[in-house]
């Protein structure tokens, strides 16, 4: 049944009906309200038997995760940008493990500057730490990889990191199908671990392990993410099956039959994308769109698959690595080693900046006429960046910080004291 | 019936004396039916102090809990010697995760308890000095004050000995380190640094604080057995020689241990709710010379020329704490062993 409801309203009603057994809390926004929301349900007494526990960090957040899947509960937890940085220890912990801890990560940017807005520069910083990372087009697709990632989690014993953009979906209000308890309960059965903390079975967990063993441990870990690529897609089609709606998979295509032209991102921004690619469509130009929902393990065979027609590739993407450009595009770049198309990068929507359809209308007739830089970043304001290179070129001592006075540069042409 | 307390003087400790107790009384480590939680076979060097007494506290937590245990262990020394597959020497069930986090696990650990009904599993956390009072600290303090149902145990041996001797937050002053040498105007550790954790843990009200040396079995056990029997959080901190980042024999371990306490340095208290409850009194009040001048990381201290007046300061420090806890014998008159104790 369709609600009128918060993003992350409905993210925590449906971890709530995904039976949780220890729930850890610390504030950081953009995913606050999905965690309060949370344990209001555990106060009110709607959510029981579950533990709430209010840490004091995310570092501790994760690890009182750790203790609680080690010892057999079923662990979940949310965080955003610096909070996933100062757990990242503890992150790459319960993936080495093998915990199948849930958690979601509404997407920030990371300072500095300081900026709560969102970009996906926190998933991108824990790509290679051994948790499965799935990324919500929308908020019926956030509700619905919840369920989904427990599932995962624990038929394949590792953590699951359901991506959805800050703000954009964590705080949007529409029209969303929050899973009904009796229909989580028939999909998502009890969690059996494969390996518990038990007086009656006492084991050692987490063992150092020298050169001698540890690049077979981490083969194996690799090779348990690759199964994913199977069971994700399974796991979609029997959700599908259940609920009646499509929502999660490896990859999924928009108009890309006999398309020149594909778009591949990562998240909310698909919706928009879709837009502008209609109006293209409706301009007569062949273009298209690759979503990519599992991110982590890559679906390298997926993304060919899906691109096999294209001349062009256009990866966009809410984040980059200094000094390089593209981080989706590498992977993409893999992907594509043995097609004839060509590859651009696209960096866009950094720090909550907004992705408009028009600034995705002109890149891609750009695109299409073969104008598109292989590096570009979208809606940079160039003269901006150019008064500032001027002033730290001029100055002779201590320029003083950059955005400091970007900010102060921008704020004087606002305000007309400046010639634009 | 009147009864006389039986009391032991001749050694100093309970090694004879415990034959001459009922059965009912002595150790846990002198029951032959003993988990051996920390089983023979591990890598810790000659006479360390923490092996000793991370084997007498899960004992004893073992024997309180009738076997109903479950243990996490900060990265550190007590985790690399101990844990190297196939011979992991731990007979528990026994989790490592990371350096600064086992007393949040431990959290995690006692909520999949609750939330399960199993309350008759119990946790107790692990860790070293520098996991406890550096490190881990922030999940430390999380932990206490949550009252999280909880028992940490610090092995302290006063700096980073897994690494290679490096100065922590629980190095005492004019102490040689590898970050501390004994080089310069000030050789060895600085004064007026460092934390005491057994009153950082005080100040957090928690139910039950204890320190404890390997050198007193009955004491260390009887405080595991004491914390067992209580909900909560709490903490004990076993102070545990180093022969190596020490510089002390090995066979010298338990007498260096004795002194820490007899000197007057480390003082050995239980307290509840935040006030100090009972002491172990000072049997045999001893300078603190004796003490430094058995370990290679006061070897700066004597010599030719003797720096009297950091010793002198020492000796303040111990004298301060004889003041502050009570620990002077002369306020005992009765006391045996256990003669502070309720």
């Amino acid at each position: 049944m369709l609600r009128q409801i918060e993003g992350s309203r409905a993210v925590a009603e449906t971890v709530a009906c995904c039976r949780p057994e220890v729930v850890c809390a610390y504030p950081i926004s953009p995913q606050t309200h999905i965690i309060e929301a949370v344990g209001a349900m555990v106060k009110s007494g709607a959510l029981s038997p579950c533990e709430f526990i209010n840490v004091e960090s995310e570092f501790a957040a994760m690890s009182v995760s750790i203790g609680a899947s080690a010892a057999g509960a079923r662990a979940y937890t949310a965080t955003a940008s610096q909070g996933l940085l100062f757990m990242m220890e503890a992150v790459y912990n319960a993936s080495g493990l093998g915990l199948p801890i849930v958690m979601t990560l509404a997407n920030r940017t990371i300072g500095g500057p300081i900026n709560i807005w969102n970009d996906h520069s926190d998933a991108m910083s824990v790509r290679d730490t051994g948790w499965i990372q799935l990324f919500a087009e929308t908020n019926q697709e956030a509700v619905d990889l919840h369920v989904q990632a427990f599932v995962i989690a624990e038929r394949l014993s590792l953590p699951v990191m359901v991506c959805m953009d800050g703000f954009i979906l964590t705080h949007a209000i529409e029209g969303i199908d929050v899973p009904e308890q009796d229909a989580v309960d028939a999909f998502l059965p009890p969690f059996e671990p494969r390996q518990v903390l038990d007086p009656d079975d006492p084991v050692s967990i987490g063992a150092m392990v020298g050169p001698e063993a540890f690049e077979e441990v981490r083969y194996l870990a690799y090779v348990r993410q690759l199964e994913a690529l199977d069971l994700i897609p399974a796991v979609a089609a029997d959700f599908a099956r259940g609920f009646g709606r499509s929502s999660g998979g490896l990859v999924r295509s928009y108009r890309t039959e006999d398309a020149d032209t594909v778009v591949v991102a990562l998240g909310s921004v698909l919706g928009t994308i879709k837009d502008a690619v209609d109006a293209r469509r409706d301009a007569g130009e062949r273009v298209g769109v690759v979503g990519i929902t599992t991110f982590r393990p890559f679906p390298v065979q997926a993304v060919a698959n899906a691109l096999a027609g294209a001349q062009r590739v256009v990866v966009v993407e809410k984040a980059f690595s200094v000094g390089f450009g593209g981080v989706l595009s590498t992977d993409v770049a893999l992907a594509t080693q043995r097609s004839e198309s060509s590859l651009y990068t696209v960096v866009a929507g950094l720090g909550g900046r907004p992705i408009t359809r028009r600034h995705l209308e002109t890149m891609l007739a750009a695109a299409g006429e073969d104008q598109l830089e292989v590096l570009t970043f979208l809606d940079l304001d160039t003269g901006v960046v150019e008064r500032e290179q001027a002033r730290m070129a001029a100055a002779t001592t201590r320029p003083g910080p950059t955005a400091e006075f970007v900010l102060r540069d921008l704020a004087l042409r606002q305000n007309g004291e400046v010639e634009p | 019936m009147t009864t006389q307390p039986v009391r032991f003087f001749q050694v100093g400790s309970f090694a004879v004396g415990n034959r001459l107790l009922p059965s009912g009384d002595r150790t846990v480590q002198s029951d032959a039916d003993r988990t051996n939680s920390l089983d023979a076979g591990h890598r810790a060097c000659q006479g360390c102090g923490e092996a000793l007494g991370a084997r007498y506290a899960i004992d004893a937590a073992m024997r309180a809990t009738a076997g109903r245990l479950l243990v996490v262990n900060a990265t550190g020394c007590l985790e690399v010697f101990s844990t190297p597959y196939p011979q992991t020497s731990w007979r528990i069930a026994w989790l490592h995760s990371l350096f600064g986090n086992a007393p949040a696990v431990a959290t995690g650990m006692a909520a999949a308890m609750k939330v399960k009904g199993k309350t008759d599993v119990r946790v107790v956390g692990q860790a070293g000095d520098g996991g406890t009072v550096d490190i881990g600290f922030g999940c430390l303090s999380g932990m206490f004050e949550r009252n999280d149902d909880v028992l940490f145990i610090c092995y302290d041996n006063e700096a980073y000995m897994n690494t290679g001797v490096q100065r922590s937050g629980a190095t005492p002053p004019a102490a040689r380190t590898a970050t501390t040498e004994a080089v310069g105007s000030q050789p060895g550790n600085v004064f007026g640094q460092g934390k005491d954790l057994p009153r950082l843990a005080m100040a957090h009200d928690i139910p039950y604080v204890a320190t404890a040396t390997v050198a007193d079995l009955h004491d260390l056990e009887g405080k595991v057995e004491r914390a067992m029997q209580i909900r909560g959080a709490r903490y004990l901190h076993i102070l545990v020689p180093c022969p190596l980042g020490w510089g002390s024999a090995s066979s010298d371990t338990i007498r260096v241990a004795r002194l820490a306490q007899e000197t007057g340095l480390f003082p050995v208290f239980e307290a509840e709710g935040g006030q100090v409850t009972a002491v172990s009194p000072i049997r045999h009040r001893t300078p603190v010379e004796e003490y430094l001048s058995l370990q290679g990381r006061y070897a700066h201290l004597f010599g030719e020329h003797p720096s009297l007046d950091v010793i002198a300061r020492i000796q303040a420090i111990a004298d301060h704490n004889i003041a502050r806890y009570g620990l002077d014998p002369g306020e005992h008159d009765d006391a045996g062993p256990e003669g502070g104790r309720p």
